[in-house]
């Protein structure tokens, strides 16, 4: 048994090939779910991996390596546009777990309550995935499987998250529901997208969680805003019957299928609200571009 | 890298070098191979933040953090920033300065994500000190302390002098090692490498078991010790807290009565434990039926949890007087309401852990306990010895509330040692603490309450049931107490009230910071508020018109001539509370968004000691022929502050300052039984006892100084000094006789509380005291959501006297936040809600500022006047939260917790009364 810090993608990679091995980045979903009487089987730690870190800007949009943490990603300097994915930063759990969590690892560890799979839903974000055949890319909506299950083959690792460039204005939004203020599973959270020219809304994008067995994108909702005034929002709720066709919320611990609905209503209209303030000041930024 | 590689990295300065094998949790390898042991397990699952640690200065959880990543890395932890970081060293003193430790079980994690806090920022807003600390809990202080000394570390100074006499706000006096992380707590003891016990437990509510060969399954593992079973306990298999309900098994025998009780241990070496897969253990589990609700319990046919309790009723209360049901049908106005509460779990930070060892022929067992001598008396039954040959050694105590006045680990680590003749050592997971031990009692409460129009209160007809789970504990107790205060601190001379203690197929339910007292608060003070808005009264002009008084009888006919003070804390608050009601109003009527506002108050009171029986305390000092004054404090310190408020009601007795104490004990061995740390009463009765042993022993120094008592005392190295107007007497001690062990003189002192029994009525005497509280809220409810936020509570609380207001002020804050977890967020479902994510305490971002108001109306039995205080703390909070909502949104919620999802269908639905 070993704990293997491979220091290149491809050293992973290969090591990923000749053993059964258990990937973990910061361990914070990994260690509490260990059980009594459980070893760790060999462990691949790609949290060192250089080819993960960091959070960059290309041509093809903003690249956030798998490794990143919540810290890092909290406190970048990120566009307007990723500002629910930075509110989504700061809430995951509480500073230790931001300071060790990372985005690859939330995604992969795709419990129904991530608190980065909405944001970045909203964001389109695809996810980079590596093995020896190369590289692929994959929308995060379809890389995400179903509850704990992702489209990832045993000799592959997930590299990056690419979130495509927005053009024009946008703003986002997110907000998290939980019975607490710190460290809590969240009973519904809404991430918001908008962009907007004018007054309107060119282009939405919202997506719930906690409210299925996966985060979900509001399609129906979407064009539905799609060309509306922003002065409209504050009136603006998704009809549950009509909009919310991708979501099942449950009933648990935490609160009634009931309430997460009513809830999941609310959240957006007021992540939709504070996206819109967002976006309008990014348009009336006298260096917009 | 091959298996167990050496890792390399820093630690507090110094390089260090270990093997660990494969994924071992950081913590666990600083605790176990590198003695740091000023690093907190408290959960394993990165949800209590106890084990923080800086890694290259940042903050992480140790216990997510595999050792292989800090390879080369800077690792520090509280010790070693106090070695280094002057910013550390304030903060220490500034922790010290605001009490803002109390058990110190989190606060090694507290001061290490301060320290990460104050590098980055030194000069922190109260957002920002909440936001770095969101990630770690803490169970005792309701954090505002906490908040305040990391705001304050950059100006704290060292310690202030003088005597340290009853009313100072002193520092505690065990303060310093809870700081630096170096008190040593229950899995603290045993030295790395001990033998290390695994105890099996049942997996269903209810199940029959079978075992298989237990000796060949234990032959086949190497590393394995032992395998305890039933069979193994060499008493009676039976262990109680209340003499005629001795009813729990160390191991259950054949059958199983809840999800998580105890059928066999395994005894064995750290890595064979560590390696061991509970499910291979050797037992065939056959499921049965079984009951988890009250109703479900009594229904018929239903299967009985102990065959000679019919109708799985434990046992009942009572309390009558005068004639509610006449005096509620003569009433103008009657309320009733029907109210629901859930199993609420301790969740100090410290999970129960021991360590025992077999010297000579006796076992010692060392184990955070809120009851030694209890203690004791119990393992003498268990192990058929001899209690002479039994020595229990409380060590630190992370936190109690109640569930560590039963026994936990202690029957596991003394059979253990017995049976292998080694020493061992047995530390509860987050799960197996919660699953295992005592829990607050469900409640099922309905209530009937009438007025007069003139406001004056008129009948109570009260039926509570508890779930009591599968044992006993302190069930019966709950059943009494709670009769004798469900009619709150008022005058209610028509009164009836019933309660039942029904078992289940659940964890035991024990004592929980007040024994089924909060569960009635809420509902006789959201009743109140009830036949107030009816009658058009102002609340809290509701409460003082139907206040008790001196000489006004209680429901139990007890009249006290002094020290009722529950009007005093009601008036107390009547400056926020008219100020805030008017600007909730004010507030309310321009709402134009989802939030409303609301203020809410309720009262409380609570029986200090036990309830009509014995209750003694005894407490015992010598000074030395060196001139050193031993306390012999048997009164344990769960984080309340016994230590010091007793080291500081004898040094006042005694009339020396607080700094010559030096504390022995507890240890059964050493120092007398001074009863255990439970129903408000070590500031009140062990006070009294280290009072009279304080003015024992200053009569016996002044007589030999031959001067009157007003004379003031001076004991320094090598003489006693008095000093009375002109005259000066001075002897060397050397000079008087001493005994061998260095004794000049030796004193003690006892107390017991005088109380009569309750007739089959409830009329008596239950209590020597009471101490009393009012309590208000002010919230804002999002209407639409149904989420709440808590403004502020203003909390008043009669004491008597405070003899340390500084940790009065503590008790009261972490008891509101205690009553907030209870309202708001708390309910253990077996099964369910076994760890502390699914279970959700209070953090430090959802407590309000908490001004506390000490009301001192002296007592006549307390130790300068003072009153316990320990329990009345979360009393009201619960029923004001209830009130405040009820005021901001109208809607009168009946079943706690509260969640977002209850508050907002009552808000939706009216779940009114």
């Amino acid at each position: 048994m070993a704990y293997l810090t491979p220091r290149s993608v491809d050293e992973a990679l290969d090591l990923l090939r000749q053993h059964r091995l258990v990937i973990v980045a910061g361990c914070t979903d990994v260690l509490p779910a260990q059980r009594q009487g459980q070893r760790p089987a060999a462990v691949l730690d790609l949290s060192e991996l250089p080819a993960l870190q960091g959070i960059s800007h290309g041509p093809e949009g903003w690249r956030i390596g798998a490794a990143t943490t919540w810290t890092e990603i909290a406190r970048a300097a990120l566009p307007p546009a990723m500002a629910g994915l930075q509110q989504a930063a700061r809430q995951v759990g509480a500073i230790q777990i931001q300071n060790a969590g990372t985005i690859g690892g939330n995604i992969c560890n795709a419990s129904p309550a991530a608190d980065g799979v909405p944001p970045l839903l909203t964001l389109n974000a695809e996810i980079e995935v590596a093995s020896v055949a190369g590289l692929r890319r994959v929308p995060l909506s379809r890389f995400i499987t179903g509850p704990r299950r992702i489209d990832l083959a045993p000799d592959e690792i997930v590299t990056a998250v690419v979130i495509p460039q927005d053009a024009g204005a946008a703003g986002g939004a997110f907000l998290k529901l939980g019975a607490r203020s710190f460290m809590v599973i969240s009973i519904a959270m809404v991430a918001a997208v908008l962009r907007v020219s004018a007054g309107r809304i060119v282009e939405a994008r919202v997506a719930v969680g906690a409210c299925s067995a996966v985060a979900q994108r509001l399609t129906d909702f979407e064009s539905d805003l799609e060309g509306r005034s922003l002065s409209d929002l504050a009136a603006l709720l998704p009809d549950p019957a009509r909009h919310f066709a991708p979501l099942a919320p449950i009933s648990d611990v935490r609160a009634t299928a009931a309430y997460r609905t009513g809830a999941a209503q609310e959240l957006c209209r007021r992540a939709l609200l504070q996206a819109a303030s967002v976006a309008e000041a990014e348009e009336n930024r006298p260096d917009a571009r | 890298m091959p298996a167990d590689a050496e890792i390399r990295f820093t630690l507090n300065g110094r390089p260090v070098s270990v093997a660990a094998p494969t994924g071992e949790r950081l913590s666990e390898t600083l605790r176990e191979r590198l003695g740091a042991r000023d690093v907190k397990i408290g959960c394993n699952a990165g949800d209590c933040g106890a084990c923080s640690v800086l890694v290259e200065g940042k903050l992480h959880c140790a216990c997510l953090m595999p050792v292989q990543k800090v390879q080369g890395r800077l690792v520090e932890t509280v010790a070693g920033l106090l070695e280094t970081d002057a910013r550390a060293q304030r903060l220490a003193d500034s922790f010290q300065n605001h009490a803002a430790a109390q058990c110190g079980f989190c606060t090694p994690g507290m001061m290490v994500a301060s320290v990460a806090l104050l590098r980055d920022n030194p000069a922190p807003s109260e957002a920002e000190i909440t936001q770095a600390l969101g990630g770690v809990l803490c169970r005792c202080t309701g954090y505002r302390k906490i908040i305040d000394a990391v705001a304050d570390a950059p100006h704290a100074q060292a310690a202030v002098g003088g005597s340290g006499h009853a009313g100072a706000a002193i520092r505690r006096v065990d303060g310093a090692a809870k700081v630096a992380g170096a008190e040593s707590f229950g899995d603290d003891i045993a030295p790395a490498g001990t033998l290390e016990i695994l105890v099996i437990r049942a997996p269903h509510p209810h199940a029959a078991f079978a075992f298989g060969d237990l000796e060949a399954w234990r032959a086949e593992r190497p590393g394995l010790v032992a395998v305890l079973t039933a069979a193994d306990v060499p008493g009676r298999n039976a262990f109680g807290v209340i003499p005629a309900f001795i009813d729990q098994p160390a191991f259950a025998e054949s059958t199983a009565r809840f999800r998580g009780e105890a059928v066999a241990a395994v005894v064995g070496t750290p890595d064979a434990i560590r390696a061991l897969d509970p499910t291979s253990f050797p037992v065939i589990w056959q499921e049965r039926a079984a009951v988890q609700g009250m109703a479900e319990a009594q229904a018929e046919g239903a299967p009985l949890l102990h065959q000679d309790r019919p109708g799985n009723l434990m046992c009942r209360g009572f309390v009558a007087c005068g004639d509610a049901a006449a005096a509620l049908s003569a009433a103008d106005v009657t309320v009733e309401g029907h109210f629901f509460s859930g199993f609420v779990e301790h969740a100090y930070l410290e999970p129960e852990a021991g360590f025992a060892e077999v010297i000579e022929d006796r076992i010692e067992i060392h184990a955070c306990t809120q009851a030694p001598v209890m203690d004791l008396e119990s393992m003498a039954i268990l192990l058929g010895m001899d209690r002479a040959r039994i020595r229990i050694v409380p060590t630190a105590v992370g936190g109690g509330f109640g569930a560590k006045l039963d026994l936990s680990v202690q029957p596991y680590l003394a059979i253990a040692a017995l049976k292998t003749g080694r020493p061992v050592r047995l530390a509860y997971s987050r799960t197996e603490s919660m699953q295992s031990t005592t829990k607050r009692h469900p409640s099922d409460i309905r209530l009937r309450l009438g007025a007069t129009r003139d406001g004056r209160l008129s009948g109570c007809d009260f039926r509570g049931d508890f779930n009591t789970g599968a044992y006993a504990s302190w069930g019966p107790t709950v059943a009494n107490r709670v009769p004798v205060h469900a009619s709150g601190p008022y005058f209610l001379p028509d009164y009836r009230a019933e309660s039942r203690a029904i078992h289940t197929h659940n964890p035991p339910s024990g004592a929980f910071r007040g024994f089924g007292v909060p569960q009635a608060a809420i509902a006789l003070e959201s009743l109140l508020d009830e036949l107030a808005i009816k009658l058009d009264i102002d609340p809290l002009e509701f409460r003082l018109r139907n206040a008790l008084d001196n000489g006004v009888p209680t429901v139990c006919g007890q009249v006290f001539a002094q020290g009722v003070g529950i009007k005093p804390c009601l008036t107390a608050l009547a400056p926020a509370w008219q100020a805030e009601r008017l600007a909730a109003e004010a507030f309310n009527r321009s709402a134009e968004g989802a939030v409303r506002r609301g203020v809410g108050l309720a009262s409380g009171w609570y029986g200090c000691g036990n309830t009509s029986l014995p209750n003694p305390s005894t407490i015992m000092a010598h000074l030395m022929a060196d001139g050193r004054i031993l306390l012999h404090q048997g009164a344990v310190d769960i984080g309340q502050g016994s230590n010091t408020v007793i080291a500081q009601i004898f040094a006042t007795a005694l009339g020396v300052p607080v700094a010559q104490i030096n504390l022995i004990g507890a240890d059964t061995d050493q120092t007398p039984d001074a009863g255990k740390t439970s129903a408000s009463r070590q500031t009140f009765v062990s006070g009294n006892a280290a009072r009279l042993c304080g003015q024992a022993l200053r009569a016996q120094i002044l007589a030999v100084l031959q001067v009157p008592d007003q004379a003031e005392l001076t004991i320094a190295a090598g003489h006693i000094m008095a000093q009375d107007g002109p005259t000066r007497r001075q002897i060397a001690l050397n000079s008087l006789t001493a005994d061998a062990a260095g004794r000049v003189f030796t004193a003690t002192g006892h107390y017991d509380p005088p109380t009569r029994p309750l007739d089959a009525n409830g009329q008596g005497a239950p209590y020597a005291q009471f101490g009393y509280a009012a309590q208000m809220a002010v919230v804002e409810v999002d209407i639409t959501l149904g989420t709440l936020r808590i403004l502020r509570f203003v909390a008043a609380h009669d004491v008597g006297k405070a003899i340390n207001p500084l940790l009065a002020e503590g008790q009261i804050q972490g008891g509101v936040a205690q009553g907030i977890g209870m309202a708001l967020m708390e309910e253990y479902i077996p099964g369910r809600s076994e760890n502390l994510h699914d279970y959700l305490i209070p953090t430090i971002g959802d407590i309000p500022p908490i001004e506390s108001i000490l009301v001192e109306v002296p007592d006549a039995h307390g130790p300068y006047g003072a009153k316990g205080l320990g329990e009345h703390v979360l009393i009201p909070t619960a029923p004001a939260l209830l009130n405040a909502i009820r005021h901001a949104c109208g809607a009168r919620l009946t079943h706690v917790p509260v969640t977002p999802a209850t508050l907002a269908a009552a808000i939706r639905g009216g779940d009114h009364v």
